[in-house]
Formats: structure tokens, C-alpha cells, sequence
């Protein structure tokens, strides 16, 4: 690719003329400029002294012969990167990595792969398009004519993990003595069996690679360390360089997804990798769903985070006082040092540990409550709660749920508990049972040396198989669970610290509290700590990185999940378990980026298409100008230029100068003319007749209000969403038509400023005569559409006792040009009530941002500059009350947002008067 | 101001349409330009008939009773008698060259050399009767008269410019001996005429000043490339394959004929001046006044 060609070249020959066209124009003199002047007498009989100097200067000489060698080179038809003659004829296959490193580039790579198949469907060559991460079933490729994969191209999507290269190279090899040309795209990456694949393409036929050149940042799976979350950014190439940002997004407290940290970063310079850290509150960090790098669109530049980024709250109540010395003899001390590590402690009165609403609760050796207490916590583990409790000699003494069962104890206990394997007593002290499938700690190991002494022992119940979820060898169980509400009530039925049993002191206890998720698994699960369960997928991604429901995938089991590469079965997304959610992401944490490398022998293209470029136009038009500049010099050398020449300078600098200072004062002007006096604006809808009708309809309303009211506005200004400032007009008319342009981000980012700094949309759909009983018109989609993007606060039709209806006029009905519909504002708050004596009730403060309805006041309000009405409005002497009651409306409207709630407020005005008088 | 630039005669639809449109602004812009400059009549510094205070003298026999200023006689014992000093007017004749050279302006701008010429004739003649002189006009038969009517027949005569030769020479009809004169010419013409004009004046004991209007484009020659002059009537031309290498020449053969005139001033008694249209007529006025007052003094 590349270089230059020429359509005829054989006109190129035409440039041999120039030299002898330079010599013509030489020797040809410019004709004679006829002059009058009175001074003639006194240049009579002088002699010219050089019969050669006339002639044109050597730079006009020199414009004219290039003018002539633009056009002819213009006519010749010079192509920049002619499209070159095909090399190979045959089938082609075009192989595309389709991996989430690809997704960085995809259009470019289909881009270039719909001119190599358009290519091969001007030869005439069959073409076979396979992704790598989704081999075909056959063993061959299918060939097809190019216009069928032109077709489809548009439809291939990378896939979310990365091709089995080593699969691929067998599948290329196992066909039936296959020969094809081969295109592949590669993303870059180095991968096993690459170089595998690549022997194989070349075994079949020509192997041409083709790898982008843009920059690949990926991000690992985020960890929390040192109450900062960690996330390992790296890039492909130590030369892909930018400012980087990267997002963290979860849900806000409305359960609507933002943007909840940001924090930019850079690469050090020789550095692939960067740890970038987030310093959150616990609030926040609990929040985040996910880590994105700003601009990076595929599934790598994307971490999920799962529970191990989640730090549970968990509140921590002992029975007895701490005796000081004993530390490890308190019943809380290995729960500390379990759970610290993971979990944010709460060590506080269960009185302040309730408001607090901790995920768990753990009650050491706590017997009774107070009722109170009782039925807070009841509540609590009602709303989805944990309470975990740990038995101890007050529990054992204790009469709590010895008749009958208490809610916050899974089983009955027997009075006293048991010992065994004592110095008091026979018998050794039990070991665990191997836990049972039901179990939540199904799959845990259980080390050996873990024994019980003393326990509480349960009630014999019907109930108590299907509560016991660890037990004993003997079969007493260990530790019941039992579900209220959404919460459940778990109770282990040894103590907190070490004296009834090793349990604290082994790594099981750990492990079972973090299957009870009281904590959160503080690293990477391994495969024996996902083992027995199904992991079903909840969100997945895709190769952009775009999250999606995962709706009816299968699950896979804990080991699939944790060890096996990412594919087809196994896309990177959130896999839910009982109890908690485990985050598989594209890049595991010790995955690192690196750069495939090829041999020498392979041809190694950029995904940049040159496109051939028509250089003809550029040439002739070169050849024009300079014909012109020819024809200016000409006239400027006999001095007919002379006069003009000033004026021309000063209409082209007046030209230059022109643009910016136009755009810099209007806005001044704009900002000058909204504010020196009240001026009411309209939405500039691109649709002339429409805008008109907005701004007679205003100017209209505004001759109104100056008779009518102290406020007498400006003539009103149309705004632009796109360009203009919104915060000087206290009021904006938007109607809305169905081809108006749907306004930028920015415009709507300025909307929804200009709505919560107290300005007043009115919305206006104008079709209130076609859109009764619900009927949707066009205008009414439009207006959703168009209405979506906005901060709109919830809304209800105009109450009776609407401020609107009473700021300068009583009115209940709203009509425009059409008299239906009702027409909306913010609704009320719903604690607004009617007060005894007051009409009203004691409405929301403030104005409400929108007015939506579809009246079309404008057409009603609209006067020409004579206060004359534009438009008829209804029929005889009722239209005219109509469009008076309509310009009764538009004056509450200006009112009420220049006044607010002052009308309102004049409920108070007996009693204020009333304490006046005193 | 530019449709005045140039008073050619095709402009002229007819002599009357001339005078109503033509002279107002004349008059307008002589007056403007004359009210630059104030000037008292000349006075001879004896006793005589004029306006201004003299002297008073004691009454001797033979005064008239008519002349015995009472006042000033209460207050002594004798009588006295109020002279005022003598004044006498002066003749200006101006001469004004109006042939079609005269009508060349190089740049929309710029005045043609007629219209300045014009301008500072008829500042003269307000001038001049303001102060009480008379005036005329030298291509008239007429003798010169003082007072406002005067300026207004002097206008008409000026704006009768349909002379058709190429350069106008000064050919004085009247000129009354010990008078003044002004002639306002580009001088391009043939100079034994300007010599003839001259000498004859000094036989008349007539002094004055030689006032050269020149366009700027007469005077740097901004020409180049080839071109073909021509006279304005068209009567003579000239063609060049390189205007811009006659310049020097041009330049040096104008000079030459303004150091003739000079000289040929001098020898007379009389002054001369170059003007340029693009200048202010001020300073030309302002000369052209110091110049004849000088004479006369």
C-alpha cells in the first residue's frame, strides 16, 4: 500500500511543454495601461532606456507555469494509496483472535477485514471468517462468496476470554488436506500455542498477521489491604502512555448506579504495572460493583468485585466484663482475631449496637435480653439479620428456652450442658462428624486435633435434624441454625474461647464463619474453598466489557470455577453461591500482560486502512487558485489594484478578526440582555415556524404582564441548549416538536443545573386536542424521549390548592390554544396536610421545576408587536375567554416562579395578623 | 464633496444648473476656508477718510462746524476735531487657469486641481472684500469691485470653466496699475506666455504671487509597467514600456520648471509657490494673503 499512481499517465508528458510556455510568456510583453495625465507634456521626448524590462516579473512567470503543471497534473489523475493488484488467488481465510484484548479496536479490525473480503470478492475468491474463541464444528472452514461474510461482519462480536490457540492449530491441521491463504488478526497478546497456530497457517498457505497499535491497559481482580481497595492496572506495552483514569461505579443509596470514586493514574515510566488505590469510607467501598479505566471499552479494562471487597459490620457483645490480664480467656478474643482481618468490629452495648444496624451480630455467652432488647433484636434479625451466638457457662445456667423455644435460639437446651472427656468425667472428648451435604460447611476439611469438651446440649425436637448443621461424632449437635424472617439465628454450642473446646484455636473456625458469611474470604478462593457448591452466574460480561444479565446460563461447579481458564462455559462475571457472590474477572491476580512476539519470517501489518485518495480535485483547485492569484497580481502590477488593495486588507483582516470576537460577545450580549431585565426564553427547536410561534407567544405573555403586573419583561431571547447559558432566564418555554434534535450530555447536564438552581421548564407537547384519554401521539414520545435525560422531580396533576392556581389569578383550569389535558407539576409532599381552618394545605417550598402539558399556550399567548392575537383560539366569544384565561395562566405561571411560594404562605396571614393585634 | 472633485464641461447640463448647484458649496467652502484668517483693512498711518480713530487735533480756522467732536471739546477749554486715519482699498486681480489640465485629480479622494484652484480664488476674493479691497478677475473685462455682490458674479465666472485647450496660459485683460494679482495655474504650460504675462504686469507696477496646484500624482509620478499617457484632451500622448525608469527624469524636468518660474518671479517682483491638492488649502491661503500684503506693504 502506499505511494502515488496516476489515472493517464501518459498526460504527465504535457510538462515537458512548461519550459517552452515560460519562454512564450517572456517574450510576450503585457498590454499597455491607457493613462491621462496632465504631466505628459513634461515626459515628451524622453527615451525608454531598456527594451527588456517590461516584461512580467520572474515570480508571476513562475505562478503561471505552476498553475499550468497543477492542472496537468490534476488532468493526469493522481491517486495517493492506489489500491494494489491481488497477489494470490485461492480460498482466503480470515482469522480473528475475537478475544476482549480485540474488543479495544473492533471496528478497526472489521474495518480492515471489510476491504480484505471486498478485496478478495473483486477476485473472485471464496472467504472463511472464523473467531478463534468460537471454532466452527466443522473441521474445515467454510468458504463462501464474500458478499455473504460482508453480510455478517457487522454481527461478530469479540468474545469476553481468550481463543485455545493450541486447540485452533490442531483444528486447522485436522482438515482434509486444506490450502488457503490466511489473514489473521491477532490481539496482540502473548497466548500459549501461538506460535503453534502460526506454523500451522503457513503449513496450509501465506500467513499475513495483522495487530493493532492501540494501547491495551487491563485491570486486575481489586483486593482490600490495609483498609485501602487495591486494583493492579497494567498495560500491554511499556510505550502506551496517557492519562489514565479509573472509575469505580456501584449503586447510590436510591439503588441507582453512579460513579462513586474516580482516581487518575499514570504509568511510571519502564513500569507495565501500577497499583492504584482507593481510600473509601466503608460506606462507599461496600457500594462498589465494579472498577472500570475510563474510555476503555473491553472486558479486560473492567474488575467486579464480589463479597471479598465487602466489609461486613459485625457487632460484638460478651457476657462478662473483661478481666484484665486475660486476654485470651475472654470469650471475644478469637472471634477478634478472626474476623478483624475481614470484617469492620463493632465492640459496643447491644443498646447502641441495634440503631447501628450491623450485617452480624455475635453474642458470646449472652443468655437473656431484656425484652426490649428482646424485641429489637428480633426485628433486626427479621429484616435480614445474622445472629450468631456462642454458648458458655451462662447460657448452660441459665432457663432461656428450656420449655419452650425462643426466637433467638434455634433449638431448646437442656439444663447444664454436658462434659466429656473432663478430669471429672469418662469418655474422650468428642471430634466432629464429617459435615453432610446439606450443610453450609459442606466441603470444609476438618482437622483432627479439633475437639469438644463441654457443650450445651439440645432439646430432642422434630426440628432438630433439619437445624443441625454441624454436629458431633456421637451426633449431639454443635451448631444449629434456624431462619427468621429473612435473617436466620445460628448458635454454636461451645464457647466463644478455647475453655470447652480447640474449635477457636483451629483454622476451621475461621472457615466456618466465613461460610455462615459472617466474614468475607480475604483472598482468591482456591478450589477447596468453592468445592460443593453450584455457582450460578448472576452478571456476565461481554468482550466490551459491557455487563449483562446472565438470565439462563448454567452453573458451574466451586473447582470449575476456580480453576478453569475462562470460555465459552465460563464467561468472567459474578457467580452466586448459599451465601455470597464470587467475582471471576478476565485477568486473575497474577495474570500479567505481554506482547506476542513473532518470528522474522511473518508479515506483520497495522490495522490502518489507506484509503486511495483522489488527488485530481486538490490539483485543479491549486491550478485555479493560482490562476486567480495570477489574475490579482496582474491587475496589483498595473497599478489597478492600488485603490483597492487598502479596502481589501481591511475586509480581510476585518474577515480574520471577525469569528471569535462574534462568538465572544455573544454570549456577553446574551448574558447582558437576560439580565438587565427579566427576560423569559423559549427552547430553540431548529423548526422556524414553531420558534416564531414561541417567541410572539412570549413577547405576547410579556405585553400582558407589563399591563397587568409589576412585571414587565424584556423582549423574550430563543436560547440554544447547545451554546446558550440557561441561568439567566427564569423561565423557559420548551415546545416540543418531533424532528427537534435530542440536545447533547452537556445540554442536559446545563438543563438539569438550570432545574435545580430553581429555573422553570414549561414543556409544552401541543397536542392536546388529538391526545385525550390517554391516546400517545408523536409529539408525546417525542416528549419522553426528550424528557428522559432530566432531573425531574415526581409529578401530579395541578391540586386545587396548587400555588398555581391562586399567584395572581384563581384559576382551575390551564388552557392554551387547546383547553384538555391535564397539565403537571412536582407533586406535593406526601406529608402535606390539610390543616383545620386553612384552605390549603401547607404546600412544598419553592417553585416547581417542570410544567408539562400540552395546551399549546404559546399559540394562545402569541400577539404581534401591536398586542394584536396571532392565531384564533376556539370559536366566537367563548375563544376569547379561553385565550384570556390562557394569558391568566401564563401571568400565575411568571408568578409563581418569580414569587414562589409567597402566595402560599398567605395562609398564615391570619395568624399572623392575629399575633399582631395582641 | 467627490461628485465636485471634477467640474468638466459634459458634467455641465447647463450653465444655470451649475451656478444653483456649484456655487453654494463654492462659496461655502471659500467662506469656511477665508473665516480661518482675519485681517483689518490696510491703514496708511495718516489722517484721512476712513472708519478707524485717527487722532483728535485742536479745531483750527476753516474746520467745518460738522467736525468739532463735541465731547472730547467739553471737557477741555478749546475745541477739538476727530480725525480718523486715511484708508485706501486695494486692487487684487486673480488669475485663474481653467484649462482642461486643470481638471486632472490622480485619486477620488483628492480635489481636482480646478476645484482647489477655484477654492482659493474665491477664499481670496472673500478675503479681500471683507477687507474692504476689490477684486476681480483677470480673464474679465470687468474692473474689480468690491462688496458682497462681487463675490457672487466672481463665483459665476469661476464655475465658467469651458475652456478646451489642454494648459491654459494667464492672459490678463485688466489690470490695473499698482494692483495686486494672484495666478493659480499648474504652470505645465508653454512658459513664454507665463514670462509675457509677468513682464507685462511689473510694467504695470502690478506685484503679486505665482501660485503652482499640483496633483500629487504630478509630482512622484507613482507610474510603472507600460503605459500610454495622454494628454487630457487627448491632443498629445506618450507610451512607455517602463513608466517606473522615466521617474528620475520626470521628476528632474518638473523641478527644472519650477526653478524657471521661481526665477522668473523673482526678476518680476513677484512670488511663487507649488500646492498640492492633497494638502490643506489653509496654509496655501495663508500664504497667498502675506504674500500680496507684503507686496503692498
Amino acid at each position: 500500500m502506499g505511494g502515488l499512481g496516476f489515472s493517464f499517465p501518459l498526460l504527465l508528458l504535457a510538462l515537458f511543454v512548461l519550459p517552452i510556455l515560460w519562454w512564450l510568456l517572456r517574450a510576450v510583453p503585457p498590454a499597455p495601461l491607457r493613462r491621462r495625465f496632465p504631466g505628459i507634456i513634461l515626459l515628451l521626448g524622453l527615451k525608454d532606456e531598456d527594451s527588456q524590462s517590461d516584461t512580467s516579473p520572474w515570480w508571476l512567470l513562475l505562478l503561471r507555469v505552476l498553475a499550468v503543471a497543477g492542472a496537468i497534473i490534476g488532468f493526469a489523475g493522481p491517486i495517493l494509496n492506489p489500491a494494489p493488484e491481488a497477489e494470490n488467488d485461492g480460498p482466503l481465510l480470515i482469522a480473528m483472535d475475537a478475544s476482549w484484548a480485540s474488543a479495544r479496536d473492533w471496528q478497526a479490525r472489521l474495518d480492515r477485514a471489510r476491504l480484505l473480503i471486498a478485496d478478495a470478492g473483486r477476485d473472485g475468491r471464496a472467504v472463511a471468517l472464523v473467531q478463534l474463541t468460537d471454532l466452527p464444528p466443522t473441521t474445515e472452514p467454510q468458504f463462501q462468496s464474500a458478499n455473504r461474510w460482508l453480510a455478517r461482519l457487522d454481527n461478530l462480536e469479540p468474545a469476553p476470554f481468550g481463543p485455545d490457540l493450541v486447540v485452533a492449530a490442531e483444528w486447522v491441521l485436522a482438515g482434509d488436506d486444506p490450502a488457503y491463504q490466511t489473514y489473521w488478526f491477532s490481539d496482540g497478546l502473548a497466548r500459549t500455542g501461538r506460535n503453534d497456530l502460526q506454523n500451522a497457517f503457513e503449513t496450509v498457505g501465506a500467513l499475513t498477521v495483522f495487530e493493532g497499535e492501540s494501547p491495551l491497559f487491563t485491570l486486575g481482580p481489586p483486593r482490600y489491604d490495609a483498609g485501602e481497595v487495591i486494583v493492579l492496572a497494567q498495560r500491554l506495552h511499556e510505550f502506551d502512555a496517557g492519562d489514565l483514569t479509573m472509575l469505580a461505579f456501584g449503586l447510590d443509596p436510591a439503588g441507582i448506579e453512579r460513579e462513586l470514586a474516580r482516581a487518575p493514574f499514570a504509568f511510571d515510566a519502564g513500569e507495565t504495572t501500577i497499583d492504584v488505590s482507593f481510600d473509601l469510607p466503608a460506606e462507599l467501598r461496600n457500594r462498589i460493583s465494579r472498577f472500570e479505566i475510563l474510555g476503555n471499552r473491553h472486558a479486560g479494562a473492567v474488575a467486579l468485585t464480589d463479597d471479598s471487597l465487602q466489609r461486613r459490620e459485625i457487632g460484638l457483645v460478651a457476657g462478662s466484663a473483661e478481666r484484665e490480664g486475660q486476654a485470651l480467656l475472654t470469650p471475644l478474643h478469637y472471634l477478634r482475631q478472626a474476623l478483624a482481618p475481614t470484617a469492620d468490629l463493632l465492640e459496643v452495648p447491644l443498646a447502641d449496637l441495634l440503631p447501628a444496624n450491623p450485617d452480624v451480630i455475635i453474642l458470646a455467652d449472652i443468655a437473656r435480653l431484656s425484652p426490649e432488647e428482646d424485641a429489637a433484636m428480633q426485628d433486626w434479625v427479621d429484616r435480614g439479620g445474622l445472629l450468631v451466638r456462642f454458648a458458655g457457662p451462662r447460657l448452660a445456667g441459665s432457663d432461656l428456652a428450656r420449655a419452650a423455644e425462643d426466637p433467638l435460639l434455634p433449638v431448646r437446651l437442656r439444663e447444664g450442658g454436658r462434659t466429656v472427656g473432663g478430669t471429672m468425667s469418662w469418655g474422650e472428648p468428642k471430634a466432629l462428624r464429617p459435615f453432610d451435604e446439606t450443610s453450609p460447611f459442606f466441603g470444609l476439611e476438618i482437622p483432627e486435633d479439633v475437639l469438644v469438651e463441654s457443650q450445651v446440649l439440645a432439646q430432642p425436637d422434630p426440628s432438630l435434624p433439619e437445624r443441625t448443621i454441624a454436629a458431633l461424632a456421637d451426633g449431639t449437635p454443635l451448631v444449629t441454625r434456624v431462619r427468621l424472617g429473612q435473617g436466620q439465628v445460628v448458635l454454636f454450642h461451645v464457647t466463644a474461647n478455647a475453655e470447652w473446646s480447640s474449635l477457636p484455636l483451629s483454622g476451621l473456625f475461621v472457615q466456618m464463619l466465613e461460610r455462615l458469611a459472617v466474614s468475607t474470604r480475604p483472598i482468591t478462593p482456591d478450589a477447596a474453598d468453592l468445592e460443593g457448591f453450584t455457582w450460578v452466574p448472576d452478571v456476565v460480561l461481554d468482550g466490551f466489557g459491557t455487563r449483562r444479565d446472565a438470565e439462563a446460563l448454567p452453573g458451574v461447579t466451586g473447582a470449575e470455577l476456580a480453576n478453569d481458564p475462562l470460555s465459552e462455559r465460563l464467561l468472567p462475571g459474578l457467580y452466586a453461591g448459599s451465601d455470597r457472590r464470587v467475582a471471576r474477572n478476565v485477568l486473575t491476580a497474577e495474570d500479567r500482560l505481554a506482547a506476542a512476539t513473532w518470528p522474522s519470517g511473518v508479515t506483520v501489518e497495522g490495522l490502518r486502512i489507506a484509503a486511495p485518495v483522489n488527488l485530481a480535485p486538490y490539483f485543479l483547485m491549486l491550478a485555479f487558485i493560482l490562476l486567480l492569484v495570477d489574475s490579482l497580481a496582474v491587475l496589483w502590477l498595473s497599478g489597478r489594484l492600488r485603490n483597492i488593495s487598502k479596502g481589501a486588507a481591511i475586509f480581510i483582516a476585518a474577515l480574520l478578526a471577525q469569528p471569535a470576537e462574534a462568538q465572544q460577545s455573544d454570549d456577553d450580549l446574551l448574558a447582558l440582555l437576560a439580565t438587565s431585565e427579566i427576560t423569559l426564553g423559549y427552547v430553540i427547536t431548529g423548526d422556524a415556524e414553531l420558534d416564531e410561534i414561541s417567541r410572539a407567544g412570549l413577547y405576547g405573555l410579556g405585553l400582558s404582564l407589563t399591563q397587568r403586573t409589576s412585571v414587565e419583561p424584556a423582549t423574550p431571547i430563543g436560547v440554544d441548549l447547545e451554546r446558550d447559558e440557561l441561568v439567566f432566564f427564569p423561565l423557559i418555554y420548551w415546545p416540543i416538536s418531533v424532528d427537534q434534535a435530542t440536545p447533547s450530555d452537556a445540554a442536559y447536564a446545563r438543563l438539569n443545573a438550570y432545574l435545580r438552581g430553581g429555573g422553570m421548564l414549561v414543556m409544552d407537547t401541543r397536542d392536546a386536542d388529538i391526545a385525550q384519554f390517554g391516546a400517545t401521539t408523536p409529539n408525546l414520545r417525542r416528549f419522553r424521549e426528550l424528557a428522559a435525560p432530566l432531573d425531574v422531580p415526581p409529578l401530579e396533576p395541578i391540586p386545587e390548592d396548587h400555588v398555581l392556581t391562586r399567584a395572581f389569578y384563581l384559576l382551575q383550569v390551564f388552557p392554551g390554544r387547546h383547553s384538555g389535558r391535564t397539565v403537571w407539576v412536582e407533586a406535593a409532599p406526601p406529608d402535606a396536610e390539610i390543616v383545620e381552618g386553612m384552605p390549603f394545605r401547607n404546600l412544598n417550598d419553592g417553585v416547581t421545576p417542570v410544567v408539562i402539558g400540552g395546551n399549546d399556550w404559546a399559540a394562545a399567548w402569541a400577539t404581534d408587536e401591536f398586542g394584536r392575537p396571532i392565531y384564533p383560539i376556539g370559536r366566537g366569544y367563548t375563544g376569547e375567554r379561553q385565550r384570556e384565561i390562557a394569558v391568566r395562566f401564563g401571568v400565575n405561571l411568571v408568578m409563581h416562579v418569580l414569587s414562589g411560594n409567597y402566595k402560599s404562605d398567605q395562609v398564615h396571614v391570619p395568624a399572623l395578623l392575629d399575633r399582631l393585634g395582641q | 464633496m467627490s461628485e465636485h472633485s471634477l467640474h468638466t464641461p459634459e458634467s455641465l447640463r447647463s450653465r444655470s444648473e451649475e451656478i444653483t448647484t456649484g456655487l453654494p458649496p463654492l462659496l461655502a467652502e471659500a467662506e469656511h476656508l477665508a473665516a480661518t484668517i482675519l485681517l483689518g483693512e490696510h491703514g496708511r498711518k495718516r489722517a484721512g477718510t476712513g472708519d478707524e480713530f485717527w487722532q483728535y487735533r485742536q479745531a483750527e480756522a476753516g474746520d467745518p462746524l460738522r467736525a468739532i467732536d463735541w465731547r472730547r471739546s467739553a471737557r477741555a477749554d478749546t475745541d477739538f476735531v476727530r480725525q480718523t486715519e486715511w484708508q485706501a482699498a486695494q486692487s487684487i486681480m486673480i488669475g485663474l487657469d481653467n484649462g482642461q489640465s486643470m481638471t486632472y485629480s490622480g485619486g477620488d479622494q483628492r480635489p481636482s486641481k480646478l476645484r482647489r484652484a477655484q477654492t482659493l480664488a474665491m477664499a481670496l476674493a472673500i478675503l479681500a472684500v471683507r477687507g474692504g479691497e476689490r477684486v476681480g478677475l483677470t480673464h474679465l473685462g470687468e474692473p474689480p469691485r468690491g462688496g458682497e455682490a462681487q463675490l457672487i458674479r466672481m463665483a459665476a465666472a469661476l464655475m465658467d470653466s469651458s475652456e478646451t485647450v489642454d494648459y491654459g496660459a494667464p492672459a490678463p485683460q485688466v489690470m490695473p496699475a499698482g494692483s495686486r494679482a494672484v495666478f493659480l495655474s499648474d504652470f505645465l504650460g508653454p512658459l513664454d506666455q507665463i514670462e509675457k504675462a509677468l513682464g507685462q504686469a511689473a510694467d504695470r507696477g502690478v506685484r503679486g504671487a505665482l501660485v503652482q496646484v499640483l496633483d500629487p500624482d504630478e509630482h512622484s509620478f507613482p507610474f510603472d509597467g507600460r503605459t500610454y499617457f495622454e494628454s487630457m484632451s487627448g491632443a498629445l500622448n506618450f507610451e512607455t514600456l517602463k513608466a517606473s525608469a522615466l521617474r528620475g527624469a520626470y521628476q528632474a524636468r518638473l523641478a527644472k520648471r519650477q526653478a524657471l518660474l521661481k526665477d522668473m518671479a523673482r526678476n518680476t517682483g513677484w512670488r511663487f509657490q507649488y500646492h498640492m491638492t492633497d494638502g490643506p488649502a489653509e496654509p496655501a491661503l495663508m500664504w497667498i494673503y502675506h504674500s500680496i500684503e507684503k507686496g503692498g506693504a
